[in-house]
């Protein structure tokens, strides 16, 4: 209990440095879950959009980037044969602007394609998708940012396309992207004959390592990845996790950096003290405990409110109607494990020369400091 | 405290100086030069003399609180030294007040008390009773729940006496024990810290200025420039 109240009482005695020391822990854990979050989203998103009623995806082996991927047509129509494949589906991706919106994202896909049949319809009829080539069905949010509605014209790009349908679906991208037929996205975007990725439905999920066999026997040019697989190993969305967790692991860093300065201050500030203690028989493991176990009340305190915080945000910014779609405000319970053990961990980092510090403090040279 | 040479043999030495010589800044200055002395078991012994003779320092370092340069420091008949068990001496074996009270002012006084035993690691149950124990012998009962900065400075000596003895240390080492209090706050605390001493039959080594405490002591020891210029009967 007096060791507690020892940890205790120099945090209360120094209230505006403890709560400066809470507050960069809290807003380190709090930018970094911020950060891992949305792009954990993110890629969980586009991994969505790759996986919607399918479990393996086949795109060109080698590309840094799957809108640069080219998989020749007829891959897609012979795949689609096989007799373990419930069904094929071609899909290439663009990027175009349109006045004051300078990304949309464009998906070319075929009537069969689930986000067109399975997807809740707010206007316009799904039966009437790629029967002309100037047709295009808009997400959701597209259409309002673009004003439109079913019947309207819309400038995309250089081409002026024919509103058919207005879908709602619950990934950010495809509800502010805009659907065009397969063939006319190929021509919109020069890539006639060929898509980005073909995104497979097995009749049955453990022919995955057959398929792929196969794929990499007849394809050698091609590769299949299982949808699990494929968030693991795709170079783009390991490139944002990596900076999710290096933006996330400098905000720490500062905070930790925060923390090491009022534990230094602590011990400088309680050196008579300290002595005290010694001349009384606390070892030196005794009072490197009171120095750790102030900077991890400090951490714990501040990751804690750092998790709250965090969470409150990305609530916040769900809330944004711009935003609606794009950010998941959930947070993975294995990420906060993460993220605490880290500001946990980053306190007793910080602590470490204060508390060596204070171990050798020699008691009877600080009997006299005053 | 006497010469080795002197020590009676029916007398049990728990304090013992071999030669000790102190120095700081680099050596220029020395504090202690070649100092040989004894306490036996239940003496009280005033050490007195000049400010700088050496007799903190000749405190410390029968506490283990600091290190001769040269000569050999013995408490109970064990040396004390870096790689002796210094936390035990500190713990168990000697207990310090000094001049100033060197409480912590965020604790309360029975926190502040309960300091040595935390760290000794002593049953809470027994230590709370020696607590009360003290206390109660030292008029403070009523201040257990305190801060240290509610007390007077009387208080906060006697609490201080309270806690060097939380662990029944057999040697008391006193730095002055009552230079910071006025005459009648001085005597109040002397007389405590002999009546415990005797009650506890712990052996007291207090260094002090002060000349009618000294002569109330067993022995009174003169130090001088470092050195033990006599040793005499106090009473």
């Amino acid at each position: 209990m007096i060791f507690l109240k020892l940890i205790v009482t120099n945090l209360r005695r120094h209230r505006i440095r403890s709560f400066i020391s809470v507050a960069g822990i809290a807003f380190s854990v709090a930018a970094m879950l911020t950060v891992v979050t949305i792009l954990q989203g993110a890629i969980g998103m586009f991994s969505s959009i790759l996986s919607n009623d399918s479990e393996v995806i086949v795109f060109e082996r080698d590309v840094s980037d799957l809108f640069f991927s080219n998989v020749p047509g007829d891959a897609a129509t012979q795949i689609s044969d096989w007799p373990m494949v419930a069904h094929a589906n071609p899909v290439l991706f663009g990027i175009v602007s349109s006045e004051g919106h300078p990304i949309i994202t464009c998906f070319g896909v075929t009537a069969s394609d689930a986000r067109i049949q399975k997807a809740a319809w707010l206007e316009g009829d799904r039966g009437n998708f790629a029967h002309h080539d100037d047709d295009v069905v808009l997400g959701a949010r597209a259409a309002k940012f673009l004003s439109a509605s079913l019947g309207s014209q819309v400038q995309i790009g250089h081409a002026t396309f024919h509103v058919i349908g207005v879908l709602k679906t619950a990934n950010g991208f495809e509800d502010g992207g805009v659907f065009m037929p397969l063939t006319s996205a190929q021509s919109f975007f020069h890539k006639q004959g060929t898509s980005s990725v073909i995104t497979i439905k097995l009749r049955n999920k453990d022919d995955a390592a057959a398929f792929k066999s196969m794929v990499r026997a007849k394809y050698p040019n091609l590769i299949a990845l299982e949808d699990a697989e494929f968030t693991r190993s795709y170079s783009q969305f390991r490139i944002l996790k990596a900076t999710a967790w290096a933006v996330g692991g400098c905000g720490l860093l500062l905070g930790g950096l925060g923390v090491a300065n009022t534990m230094i201050m602590s011990v400088f500030t309680r050196i008579r003290e300290i002595a005290i203690l010694r001349v009384n028989g606390f070892s030196q493991v005794q009072i490197g405990g009171v120095i750790f176990g102030e900077s991890a009340v400090v951490s714990v305190f501040g990751a804690t409110t750092g998790l709250l915080v965090g969470s409150c945000f990305l609530y916040a910014l769900k809330l944004i109607p711009a935003l609606d779609g794009y950010v998941d405000p959930t947070i993975h319970p294995l990420l906060m494990l993460v993220v605490l053990l880290l500001a946990v961990l980053t306190g007793i980092a910080g602590a470490l020369y204060p508390a060596i510090y204070a171990m050798r403090i020699r008691a009877v040279e600080a009997l006299r400091f005053e | 405290m006497r010469a080795a040479a002197e020590s009676n043999d029916n007398e049990r030495i728990v304090l013992r100086a071999e030669s000790l010589w102190k120095s700081y800044d680099e050596g220029t200055v020395t504090v202690l030069k070649g100092v040989d002395c004894e306490v036996a078991e239940g003496q009280t012994v005033a050490l007195c003399g000049p400010s700088g003779c050496g007799k903190s320092t000749l405190l410390h370092l029968f506490g283990g609180l600091d290190w001769p340069d040269s000569g050999r420091v013995l408490v109970n008949g064990v040396e004390v030294n870096r790689r002796g068990d210094l936390l035990h001496l500190l713990r168990h074996q000697v207990g310090f007040v000094f001049q100033l009270h060197n409480l912590i002012p965020d604790l309360t006084l029975a926190e502040n008390c309960l300091i040595p035993t935390v760290a000794a690691g002593i049953d809470r149950r027994a230590a709370r009773e020696r607590l009360l124990e003290l206390t109660e012998r030292t008029g403070l009962s009523h201040r257990l729940n305190h801060r240290i900065q509610k007390l007077s400075g009387g208080e906060r000596q006697r609490t201080a006496l309270c806690r060097a003895l939380m662990n029944r240390p057999k040697i008391l080492l006193a730095d002055e024990p009552t230079g910071s209090l006025d005459e009648q706050a001085s005597k109040v605390i002397f007389d405590l810290l002999l009546d415990l001493v005797a009650t506890e039959g712990a052996t007291l080594l207090m260094a002090t200025h002060d000349r009618n405490l000294a002569g109330r002591c067993d022995r009174l020891v003169e130090m001088h420039d470092g050195k033990i210029n006599e040793h005499a009967h106090a009473r």
